[in-house]
């Protein structure tokens, strides 16, 4: 089934003083009741900076108030709008229509994440395995005590794992993963990548039990350096570099 | 066993069987790759000690890391306590049944029990 | 793995065109290993004929030495170099070795895991196996 409507005659959100124009093809699913997904199509202008979140949110306000869409930041910060752009994940308000080189986008939610409705999904499994890896800083002491002093590193220890700090846990690393396609049980890049940025960071003492917890049947040995989980990062994070060189300290070439 | 030290056994295997395999497939070469084929060429091959030394290694090598391999695209296929360990064992079991297979004619032949 | 994950399944895992050749490299290293597997098995039970003497031997070689035979062993020769070389700059990269140094990043957030030494690594694997199959007929065929 594809329904198509148009909102060039209307009023939209986007000015209309726009000339280009996109057929949008929203994937709509609810697991509640329907057996599978169908696609509905729209028509949507757009300018040169549109994104692809504005154009969902021009067909909410326009056509079908009910697409159900995540949405908060709008700039790529909040890591909330990761669906699939045409076959592959990104932000969506961190994608121009215009770059996209192609008059039909379709919209699908993020692979490997189970669908809530439409395009949102579910992200408690990320969720859990981020947190299984120990996120914050292991260490017997703290600086919360009065005598205590702060925890000073060199900016040569900032930048161990600085770039791994700056994950917004949008998914898209875990929905590019082919580990994570067919494997329910992979930790996956996202907490892998996350447990390097812990074990690298000098204030750190958590190191050998993070280690521990990914070293087993589902852990980071399920990694193939495929590389694709860093080439849709939005941030630059890199997660198939943090799992290499995390794996370095299983292999002995890093201590 | 954990699973790092598995897989350092799988890449250490694959390491010394690209050795050992570049000097197996050298020797079909460097005699003509037919003759080396030719019976009494593969016999003296087998009755040669060192030879079937390096034969016996390729075999245990490639078997292992072979099967292993075979293993984590299985265990990254699906998923499940009882489908992991009928996996894991059954890999086992390829692997020593092969390892024992081959040996056989290895030791047979060295033997010259044929 | 049920439906209600939404997994993208093999096909998803075994799609090579959405995430350049380094996924292509992925796919091909699974393949190449699958084959070679299945080969090496062949290759223990079909040497296992010389325990039959001669005659055994000679038929074994009578049905391995045609067309078919040899375009197979030219592919395992191609698969055999792809899975070594493949499989060296792999080994390199889980240790850590030619995936970069952690830095800030900056837009447009290239990631230096994907740098052109482990490109020119699978480019190598693939003209490499190339060759090899290319030699390999020679020999086969020029007997």
């Amino acid at each position: 089934m594809a329904q198509v409507s148009s909102i060039a005659e209307e009023q939209a959100s986007t000015p209309l003083s726009s000339s280009k124009s996109i057929t949008l093809r929203i994937s709509r699913y609810n697991p509640k009741h329907d057996d599978s997904s169908v696609f509905m199509e729209f028509t949507v202008p757009y300018q040169k900076w549109t994104t692809v979140l504005e154009a969902i949110l021009d067909v909410k306000k326009h056509f079908d108030h009910s697409v159900a869409v995540r949405y908060s930041c709008r700039q790529a910060t909040c890591g909330s709008c990761g669906m699939m752009i045409n076959g592959k994940p990104k932000l969506a308000c961190f994608t121009k229509i215009s770059e996209l080189n192609s008059d039909v986008i379709t919209v699908e939610p993020m692979s490997n994440f189970p669908i809530i409705r439409d395009l949102a999904v579910k992200f408690e499994r990320m969720f859990e395995t981020h947190h299984k890896i120990k996120p914050y800083l292991i260490r017997d002491d703290t600086e919360l005590e009065s005598d205590a002093k702060e925890f000073l590193q060199s900016p040569k220890e900032v930048e161990q794992y600085i770039q791994f700090a700056n994950c917004i846990k949008c998914g898209l690393c875990n929905s590019a993963c082919p580990t994570m396609a067919t494997d329910s049980s992979f930790v996956g890049p996202q907490a892998l990548a996350q447990a390097y940025r812990y074990v690298a960071d000098s204030r750190d003492k958590g190191k050998d039990s993070r280690l521990k917890m990914i070293d087993e049947p589902h852990g980071i040995w399920r990694c193939h350096f495929a590389g694709s989980c860093s080439q849709v990062c939005p941030k630059g994070v890199d997660p198939a570099m943090g799992i290499q060189l995390l794996r370095g300290y299983l292999l002995g070439f890093r201590s | 066993m954990r699973e790092s030290t598995i897989m350092k056994i799988h890449y250490g295997t694959a390491i010394a069987a690209v050795a050992l395999v570049a000097v197996h497939v050298l020797m079909r070469l460097t005699q003509g790759f037919a003759e080396s084929l030719e019976y009494e060429s593969v016999l003296a091959n087998y009755k040669f000690v060192p030879y079937a030394i390096m034969l016996e290694l390729i075999l245990v090598l490639l078997s292992i890391h072979g099967f292993n391999g075979l293993r984590v695209i299985l265990l990254e296929l699906k998923q499940g306590r009882i489908y992991e360990k009928a996996v894991s064992y059954g890999c086992l079991a390829a692997m020593i049944g092969l390892i024992a297979y081959g040996s056989r004619t290895i030791i047979v032949v060295n033997m010259g029990l044929v | 793995m049920t439906k209600d994950e939404h997994k993208e399944g093999i096909g998803g895992m075994a799609n090579p065109r959405r995430y350049g050749i380094e996924r292509v490299a992925y796919l091909l290293m699974r393949l190449s290993g699958l084959g070679l597997l299945a080969y090496f098995v062949a290759h223990i039970y079909e040497t296992s004929n010389i325990l039959r003497g001669q005659v055994g031997w000679d038929e074994l070689l009578e049905m391995t030495s045609t067309t078919e035979g040899h375009i197979i062993l030219s592919i395992v020769i191609g698969m055999c170099v792809f899975h070594t070389v493949n499989g060296i700059r792999v080994m390199l990269g889980h240790g850590g070795v030619g995936v970069g140094k952690p830095a800030r990043p900056d837009y447009p957030y290239e990631p230096a895991s994907q740098n052109y030494r482990h490109k020119i690594g699978i480019y190598s694997a693939i003209v490499l196996a190339a060759f090899a199959m290319m030699y390999g007929l020679a020999v086969l065929f020029g007997e």
